[in-house]
């Protein structure tokens, strides 16, 4: 628990702050703070509390129950194009914003997911998802959207190839916050 | 969203079902996880709020629609790697701005940006990668996006 606070001193000083300017403003009418609160805060915090604790139980869960060794064997380190793929069509079976990638990313990581495949994760994550491929398609057009996405996965690959040759003996670790 | 709650709630019965141990263990490091990373999110939050209020996103998404040129796709780039729009927002902005006549290229490379690079959500990401390795991410990841809006307004 001290350590705990500890670790997130600043945080919790900006957060209990603006808790405190939050009451102000209702009990003095100030109208940007109420404003702030009711159309910003209220709607993110809405859809960050009824995503991330289910994401992170099923982390938690796929934690105990997927073996190392499989993870290692398919998509870890000198493990084939077959491994990326499924690392692609993971990632566009999801949801959620581009922060919930990384939470995922360390559980790849700690099951021996190699360098790049842990980045072809992120960017197939953050603009592969079919949910939001079939949004994009209905408000820009079929075309622009299947272009964007044939364009953006070699890009997306090219990335994870720099990060996985800068990361090289370099002891790459992901933490676990 | 709610196919994710119906999932989570499959995933502990069935878990539950065939390993008590593992699923009380499973459930626990899925928690502390969540409690551990709850601080950081609420600061991201508090700064997306605040910021949000004096920048609208119909302000953001507007203030590139009139450039042309490079350096219109180098603000719509800074515009989509600072806000942090959901998409089911961002889509039909970027809709009326292409019916308001900005290009498809810069379009394109607003909601690269917008999708890949994350200004405001960098200190999350730093608590998981390092600072480094995400200012390297989101750098490279900005300069892609660049280049995928100059292919797409080669092809389109």
């Amino acid at each position: 628990m001290k350590g705990f606070l500890e670790k997130n001193k600043w945080g919790l000083i900006i957060f209990i702050a603006f808790v405190a300017f939050t009451i102000a403003s209702f009990i003095l009418n100030i109208q940007a703070g109420k404003d702030i609160y009711k159309k910003n805060f209220v709607l993110f915090i809405r859809e960050m509390l009824f995503f991330l604790p289910f994401m992170f139980i099923l982390i938690g869960l796929a934690d105990v129950w997927i073996s190392k060794d499989k993870v290692e064997k398919n998509i870890g380190e000198g493990s084939n194009i077959k491994g990326t793929v499924f690392v692609i069509l993971l990632s566009m079976l999801q949801a959620g914003p581009l922060y919930s990638a990384f939470p995922v990313a360390y559980l790849l990581w700690k099951k021996g997911t190699s360098v790049r495949n842990i980045f072809i994760y992120i960017g197939a994550f953050s603009t592969l998802k079919l949910p939001l491929l079939m949004f994009e398609i209905g408000f820009l057009g079929w075309k622009f959207s299947i272009l964007r996405s044939l364009i953006t996965l070699p890009i997306i690959i090219l990335i994870a190839l720099i990060m996985e040759r800068y990361l090289k003996n370099k002891n790459f670790e992901i933490n676990n916050v | 969203m709610e196919v994710l709650i119906i999932l989570t709630f499959i995933a502990i019965a069935y878990s539950w079902f065939v390993d008590k141990e593992k699923t009380k263990q499973g459930l626990s490091a899925g928690v502390i996880m969540f409690l551990n990373i709850l601080p950081t999110i609420l600061v991201v939050i508090v700064l997306i709020s605040v910021i949000l209020y004096f920048l609208p996103n119909e302000t953001i998404v507007h203030s590139f629609g009139k450039s042309a040129g490079f350096f219109g796709y180098l603000l719509a780039a800074v515009v989509g790697a600072i806000a942090l729009i959901p998409g089911f927002i961002a889509y039909p902005l970027a809709g009326t701005l292409l019916s308001n006549g900005v290009s498809y290229p810069v379009v394109a490379v607003f909601i690269s940006t917008l999708l890949m690079v994350g200004v405001i959500t960098l200190p999350l990401e730093a608590k998981y990668f390092g600072l480094k390795v995400a200012l390297i991410r989101n750098s490279l990841y900005f300069i892609g996006a660049i280049i995928i809006g100059l292919i797409i307004g080669l092809i389109m």
